[in-house]
């Protein structure tokens, strides 16, 4: 493994402080290697199955590899967004809307702030507080990114898309970006993952570090839309700031296996958390949604209600973990999460936590799994419907509880859309 | 004159009790037929064989509808050929807006027909249409289905579908169950504003209430899984003076 690191060495930027962070961080991964069974909070994603090694750093793409990458953008559902586009984990900006930046968001390429200093700062941008190997392998292998800030106040109309595209064939891409909403800002964020036609067996490693800073709010919408062979592992660090509102919706509908780690702190008193996933997982696919939501301080709320939809033999994993600080007093906390399982070998397993030190609050959990309901499906079917397309429109249902959440007219709409081809796909 | 509807011998189990021990009916086109019974005597029963409800096992005799096979049929075809099953209790389907449910359950059976779906236009007009005649508010159309419906509500909702997808055979399964005397009127008024020569009826309950109503033409008493006594509606008219017990030892 130390031969990853070795050979990637001389394409990754950033030198003195950041080199020797990256240096600590491989160090850190090393140590731990892949995250196993045995590690708790990779008890049921056990990377060392499932994903055996860490490929080579994707080569950069070149004319070839662009041209494949500007075809999978162009079959993108969500078109009115600025675009912030990452080829193999390099950020393209001819691909992105730079030019069309609305007053108060400033973008720059992360390994142009890496290369310029090698200082304390830009090395601070490959450290976070979670503490974890796959995030540690992201701090020492990120070619590349995108640090967005967001003015105090700005408004913004469009949202902002992070679009990575993946075009090379068994190889690593990592990926960092940072994303700062000022006080009092509003943003939306859209995050996709998406193969160009040809990419297969590749490996997807991205961290993303989200600050929302107090009185703001921030949208932000996930699709992970991999290829079938694809490995996925997301690492999120969002931190809320006082009366400021979060509003998190991911759908994974592809990728081998794809895990979104996120870990989440209520820093400022009266912040509000929302957090919304689905997984459709069909064939061998694992996917897997762990959270960890920290209420630091009193007076705030969480929401996490998670859908997910298992047929074949797909393995879903949910894990929650909500702390409550000792003086987080009057935390409001609750989550739900649902597995509709379509056939007898999948699998969904469920794993709630709630750690509170705190004595004065409101927090709760709950989980299910079952089939689709025998008596709604006949209702639909004697009413005409075939036995596909009545399960498709229960599934719809059932998925809609948690994408119901986005605002935006026209993103969920492109969630819904992402949801039915899934479905169709099934029939 | 080809039956409709053609029950012969049927015999039914459930698990390892037989419901229906040789069950025989025929229904032509433009009768109404009331089915009334004891508790437990096998309508409902009847009614789910017809529709195609699973966990039923024919061990014997057939149903022939149009003069086809129906116990071949899987439930959306035999919806697609022109049967529907008003259900004794409709499900709540969260989720799934009315709106969003009639036009694909409607487009579902004209595509199994090989006819053109309904462009939105006709298909608003028409379920504004019913509606309205059913007295149901337009607001109800566009929350999930039967979610937070009244009894009466989801009854009605029932009949405003019989409307839309024009079946040639009707089943109502104890319609009249849980409504008050008003609900059941509006009900009863939808079912008769659909009779008519083409279209027949097996109107299913267990008081001749409902006879009051929805007058049929045949009335069949059903006591123990078969057809005990049959006559006009003069023998529901008997029924409510003398009970069913008389039937038990018939069967």
């Amino acid at each position: 493994m130390s031969n990853l690191f070795a050979a990637a060495r001389d394409r990754l930027p950033g030198k003195g402080k950041v080199a020797d962070t990256r240096q600590q961080a491989f160090e850190a991964f090393e140590r731990a290697g892949l995250p196993h069974r045995r590690i708790e909070e990779w008890k049921y994603t056990d990377l060392r199955a499932l994903m055996r090694e860490v490929k080579g750093l994707a080569p950069r793409p070149d004319t070839t590899a662009l041209a494949r990458a500007k075809a999978a953008l162009a079959r993108l559902a969500i078109r009115d967004a600025a675009r912030l586009v990452l080829v193999d984990g390099i950020f393209v900006p001819e691909f992105s809307d730079l030019a069309g930046l609305e007053a108060g968001v400033s973008v720059q390429a992360l390994r142009e702030v890496l290369e310029d200093a090698g200082s304390q700062a830009a090395a601070d941008l490959l450290t976070v507080s979670a503490t974890d190997a796959m995030i540690s392998l992201n701090a020492a292998m990120a070619t590349d990114g995108v640090v967005v800030g967001i003015a105090d106040g700005a408004a913004l109309a469009r949202p902002l898309h992070i679009v990575h595209v993946a075009t090379a064939g068994s190889a690593s891409s990592f990926t960092r970006s940072q994303f700062t909403v000022g006080k009092g800002a509003r943003a939306t964020l859209v995050e996709s993952f998406v193969a160009a036609d040809g990419a297969r067996a590749y490996q997807a490693n991205d961290a993303l570090v989200i600050t929302v800073g107090d009185g703001a709010e921030l949208s932000q919408v996930r699709l992970v839309a991999d290829a079938d062979d694809a490995i996925n592992i997301t690492s999120q660090i969002l931190s809320v700031g006082a009366k400021a509102k979060l509003n998190l919706v991911n759908m994974t509908s592809g990728g081998a296996v794809s895990r979104l780690q996120g870990f989440i702190t209520l820093a400022g008193q009266g912040s509000e958390l929302a957090v919304n996933g689905v997984n459709l997982l069909k064939g061998t696919q694992h996917g897997d949604t762990t959270l960890v939501v920290d209420h630091a301080v009193p007076n705030c709320t969480s929401r996490e209600v998670f859908r997910a939809v298992v047929d074949d033999r797909a393995h879903s994993v949910f894990q929650g973990r909500i702390i409550v600080r000792p003086d987080a007093q009057k935390t409001d906390g609750k989550m739900m999460t649902r597995a509709l399982l379509l056939s007898d070998e999948a699998e969904a397993d469920n794993k709630p936590e709630l750690e509170i030190f705190a004595d004065d609050v409101s927090c709760g959990h709950g989980a299910t799994s079952g089939a689709l309901d025998d008596d709604l499906l006949f209702y639909l079917r004697a009413r005409g419907l075939p036995e596909k397309a009545a399960q498709a429109l229960l599934i719809q249902a059932f998925v809609g509880e948690a994408i119901e959440a986005i605002a935006d007219d026209g993103l969920r709409e492109a969630v819904m859309a992402a949801a039915e081809n899934w479905l169709e796909a099934r029939v | 004159m080809m039956a409709l509807l053609e029950v012969k011998d049927l015999q039914v189990r459930v698990e390892d009790r037989e419901i229906l021990h040789g069950l025989t009916l025929t229904v032509n086109q433009g009768e109404v037929h009331a089915i009334m019974g004891p508790n437990g005597s096998g309508k409902s029963t009847l009614s789910h064989v017809i529709a195609g409800k699973p966990g039923y096992e024919v061990t014997g005799g057939e149903i022939l509808f149009k003069g086809e096979d129906l116990l071949a049929m899987a439930p959306d075809e035999r919806a697609a050929k022109g049967v529907f099953l008003a259900f004794q209790y409709p499900v709540e389907i969260a989720g799934v807006a009315t709106m969003n449910f009639l036009r694909t359950a409607l487009n579902a059976q004209r595509k199994a027909r090989g006819e053109s779906e309904f462009s939105t236009p006709d298909f608003l007009r028409k379920v504004r249409e019913v509606a309205k005649s059913l007295n149901i508010p337009q607001d109800m159309l566009k929350r999930g289905v039967n979610v937070g419906f009244s009894g009466g509500e989801k009854k009605r909702n029932e009949i405003l579908q019989m409307a839309l997808f024009e079946p040639s055979l009707c089943i109502l399964d104890e319609m009249d169950s849980g409504l008050d005397i008003d609900a059941l009127r509006i009900a009863a008024d939808g079912v008769n504003a659909l009779r008519s020569p083409e279209r027949a009826m097996v109107v299913i309950t267990h008081y001749q209430r409902l006879l009051n109503y929805i007058v049929p033409d045949f009335v069949h008493v059903m006591s123990r899984g078969r057809v005990v006594k049959s006559g006009d509606k003069e023998l529901a008219l008997a029924l409510e003076a003398s009970g069913y017990a008389q039937f038990e030892d018939a069967a």
